[in-house]
C-alpha cells in the first residue's frame, strides 16, 4: 500500500488568470506539469505520493473556463464549471437533463461543489494497485497486477482489455458521449474540438493515458449541440455506497422516440472498460423498434456479447444487462 | 543517459522494469556511424582500388573448358531460403515498428501485431534451423580457421596491405558473422518474447505474470530489450549493403535465387562453393588453381 501522508511533495506552483498565460506555462515547463483543475483527483496522488510533478498550474483563478453559456443551438460549459453548478443550471436540466442527473450521481455535495466537470471527464482511473504505487504497465511497469490468478478485480473491466484491465471512473463521460458533445482543446499550436467519444483512449493507443491530452493541451470547454435537446434520457449508476462511491456500471442513454418508435438512440456504459463503451451494435439495433420490453430484452442481451469477464467481476456482465435494458425500456431522468 | 528503466514499488524497493529506451538512439547513431564510416572509407580507399567494384568478367571463351559447363545461371538461394529471408525481414519489421513508433510517440493499438509477428518469426525460425540442419547442412555457416586467416588478411588489406585474402567460399566471414550476430539478438528476442506470452490469455492458458518474479521479470525485459534494440543497428547496417551498387547482385539473388557465372567467378572459390553440384571435381580444381592464381596477381599488385 502507497504510505498515505499529509504532506504533499515540493511543487512550484502558479496560478494564471487566463487560458493564454496557463498555454504559455503548460508550453514552457512540458511533462513536468501537473494541470489542477478542482483538487479531488490530483490532491490524492500527491498526498500519496505517487504523482510528483514539479510544477502545478491551478486553473481555479481563470475565469473564462467557468460558467455555462447557450451557443447557437446548444450549450457551452466551461472546463473549470463545478459539477454542482452544471447539475443545478436551469438549461441544463431543461435541455440535457441527462448530463444533470450524471453530475448529481457524482460523489458528495462538498465533493461537487469543488470538483469540475472537465476535471471529472479527465480525471484518471481508480484501480488501486495503480494508485497505490504498484509498478503496473499504466504506471510504465510491465505487468497488470489487477489481472492475475489471484488479483482482487471486482470493480475492474470487461471489454477492451489490453494487459491495463483498470476502468474509467466518470459519471459524466457517458452522458457527455450519449449527447454526442465537443470537448474544445486548447494548446500553444491553437484549438481543436474532438468528439466526446474520441476524447477517451483505451490502452491499446496508450496506456499510460485514459484520454487525448498531451502534456501542453488544456481541456477548456464542452460543448453540447442542440440535436439531442429534450430527448428521452436515461441515467443510472449502480454503486456499493449511495454517495461518496465510484460506479461499479453507469449507464447514458439518449434517444429521440416518435410515436413510441425510436429514431435514433445512443448509448453509453461506464465501469466496463478502460473507456466509456458505447453500444453501436444496440444503437444499431434500436433504431426503428418500439420502445418494448421485448426490445429491451434484446438490447440487454446484446450489450454484453463479448464482454470477458475476470475473477471477480462476473456480476457485471449481468449489471450491465440490466442496465442497458432498463435504460431502453424505462424513463427515469 | 540511463542504461535501465527502473520503478518505485510501494514497498520502497526500486526493481528494474526493462533497457531504457534512450538506447534505441545510440542503436540509431551506431548503425549511421557504421553507415557513414563503411560509405567514406570505401570511397577513400576500396574505390581507388577497384576493390568491390563491378568488373566485366572474362569472355566466356576465354575460360577453361571445364568452366563452360557451369550453367548461366548458379543457384545462390533455394526457394526454401528466399521463403525465410522475406517471411523475417517482414516479421522483424513488423516486431520493430510495433515496439518502437509507440515509444517514439506514434500511438497504435500494437500489442496484438506485435505478438503475431513474433510468432511468425518464431515459426520461421523453426523452419530454418530444421531446414538448415538436415538439409543445408550447418558447415555453411560455420567459421573455419581459413574464413579467419582470410579475415585477418581483409583487415590488414583495409590497412593498407597488399596481400588479399583468397576467395571465399558461399558465405564470407562477414556474411557468417553478421548471421551468427542477428541471430544471437534474434534468439534472445524471441525467447524472451515467447516468456512473455504467459502475460496474454491465449486460447490454452490465462495469463499469470506470477509464474516469474518482478526482478526475473526485470531481467527477461532487460534482454529482450537488447536484442531488439541491437536489431535497429543490424538492420541498418543490412539495408545499407543490400542497397550499394556494388552489393545490388547479392541482393537481387535475395529475389530470383541465383547469380550469374560471371559473378560466381569474379567472387567465389569454386573449391570452398562447388556451385549447384554441376560442377565435377576437375572443375572445381581447376576453379580453384584460378582462384589462386588470382590471389597472387592480387598480391603482387
Amino acid at each position: 500500500m502507497a504510505i498515505i501522508q499529509d504532506m504533499m511533495p515540493a511543487f512550484e506552483l502558479f496560478q494564471p488568470a487566463s487560458v493564454n498565460d496557463a498555454l504559455a506555462l503548460l508550453t514552457k515547463h512540458g511533462k513536468d506539469t501537473w494541470v489542477l483543475a478542482g483538487g479531488m483527483d490530483s490532491l490524492d496522488w500527491f498526498k500519496d505520493r505517487v504523482k510528483k510533478p514539479k510544477v502545478v498550474v491551478d486553473l481555479g483563478q481563470i475565469k473564462e473556463l467557468k460558467g455555462i453559456r447557450q451557443q447557437g443551438d446548444g450549450v457551452e460549459i466551461g472546463a473549470m464549471t463545478t459539477l454542482t453548478q452544471v447539475s443545478t443550471n436551469s438549461l441544463i436540466q431543461s435541455r440535457y437533463g441527462l448530463l444533470a442527473q450524471a453530475a448529481r450521481k457524482v460523489a458528495t455535495p462538498q465533493i461537487r461543489n469543488q470538483g469540475t466537470i472537465g476535471g471529472n471527464v479527465s480525471q484518471d482511473t481508480r484501480c488501486w494497485y495503480y494508485r497505490d504505487g504498484m509498478p503496473c504497465y499504466r504506471a510504465g511497469g510491465n505487468t497488470c497486477y489487477a489481472d492475475t490468478p489471484t488479483a482482487m478485480n471486482r470493480e475492474h473491466c470487461l471489454f477492451e482489455v489490453d494487459r491495463c484491465v483498470a476502468v474509467s471512473p466518470s459519471d459524466t463521460a457517458p452522458a457527455l458521449i450519449a449527447l454526442d458533445a465537443k470537448f474544445v482543446i486548447r494548446n500553444s499550436k491553437g484549438e481543436r474540438v474532438v468528439n466526446a467519444e474520441d476524447y477517451f483512449i483505451g490502452p491499446k493507443v496508450d496506456i499510460k493515458r485514459m484520454t487525448i491530452l498531451q502534456p501542453g493541451d488544456l481541456l477548456t470547454a464542452i460543448r453540447i449541440p442542440g440535436a439531442w435537446a429534450g430527448g428521452r434520457f436515461y441515467f443510472e449508476k449502480v454503486s456499493d455506497r449511495d454517495a461518496w462511491d465510484f460506479a461499479l456500471v453507469n449507464v447514458a442513454s439518449a434517444m429521440i422516440v416518435e410515436g413510441g418508435t425510436i429514431k435514433q438512440a445512443r448509448i453509453v456504459v461506464g465501469g466496463v472498460a478502460p473507456r466509456p463503451f458505447r453500444l453501436k451494435p444496440v444503437e444499431d439495433s434500436l433504431r426503428g423498434e418500439r420502445v418494448s420490453e421485448e426490445t429491451a430484452e434484446l438490447a440487454g442481451q446484446t450489450a454484453i456479447w463479448g464482454a470477458k469477464p475476470l475473477n471477480h467481476n462476473h456480476y457485471k456482465v449481468l449489471l450491465m444487462k440490466n442496465l442497458v435494458k432498463r435504460a431502453v425500456r424505462g424513463v427515469k431522468v | 543517459m540511463e542504461w535501465f528503466r527502473r520503478e518505485r514499488n510501494p514497498w520502497g524497493q526500486e526493481i528494474l522494469i526493462g533497457l531504457s529506451w534512450d538506447l534505441i538512439w545510440v542503436a540509431v547513431a551506431v548503425g549511421a556511424l557504421l553507415v557513414v564510416a563503411h560509405a567514406l572509407l570505401y570511397y577513400w580507399r576500396w574505390r581507388g582500388a577497384g576493390a568491390g567494384m563491378i568488373t566485366e568478367s572474362l569472355p566466356c571463351s576465354e575460360l577453361v573448358e571445364p568452366i563452360k559447363q557451369l550453367p548461366e545461371k548458379i543457384l545462390r538461394h533455394s526457394g526454401a531460403s528466399r521463403l525465410f529471408h522475406w517471411v523475417m525481414a517482414v516479421s522483424v519489421l513488423a516486431l520493430l515498428f510495433t515496439a518502437f513508433l509507440p515509444i517514439w510517440g506514434i500511438k497504435f493499438p500494437w500489442v496484438t501485431a506485435h505478438w503475431i509477428a513474433g510468432l511468425v518469426l518464431t515459426a520461421a525460425i523453426v523452419f530454418h534451423v530444421v531446414h538448415a540442419s538436415f538439409w543445408k547442412g550447418l558447415s555453411l555457416m560455420w567459421i573455419s580457421s581459413q574464413d579467419l586467416s582470410d579475415g585477418w588478411l581483409a583487415i590488414k588489406q583495409v590497412l593498407g596491405s597488399a596481400v588479399a585474402p583468397g576467395k571465399p567460399g558461399k558465405n564470407p566471414l562477414e556474411n557468417k558473422l553478421f548471421h551468427h550476430v542477428v541471430a544471437s539478438a534474434t534468439l534472445a528476442t524471441i525467447i524472451t518474447g515467447l516468456i512473455m506470452m504467459a502475460k496474454i490469455d491465449t486460447l490454452w492458458w490465462k495469463r499469470n505474470p506470477y509464474i516469474l518474479s518482478d526482478d526475473t521479470w526485470g531481467v527477461i525485459y532487460v534482454v529482450h530489450g537488447v536484442g531488439s534494440v541491437a536489431l535497429i543497428t543490424l538492420i541498418m547496417a543490412h539495408l545499407y549493403f543490400a542497397v550499394r551498387p556494388e552489393k545490388r547482385w547479392i541482393t537481387l539473388s535475395m529475389l530470383y535465387g541465383w547469380i550469374s557465372r560471371e559473378r560466381y567467378l569474379e567472387h567465389y572459390s569454386q573449391g570452398r562453393w562447388p556451385a549447384g553440384g554441376s560442377t565435377s571435381a576437375a572443375t572445381a580444381a581447376s576453379a580453384a588453381k584460378q582462384s589462386e592464381a588470382g590471389s597472387q596477381r592480387a598480391g603482387a599488385s
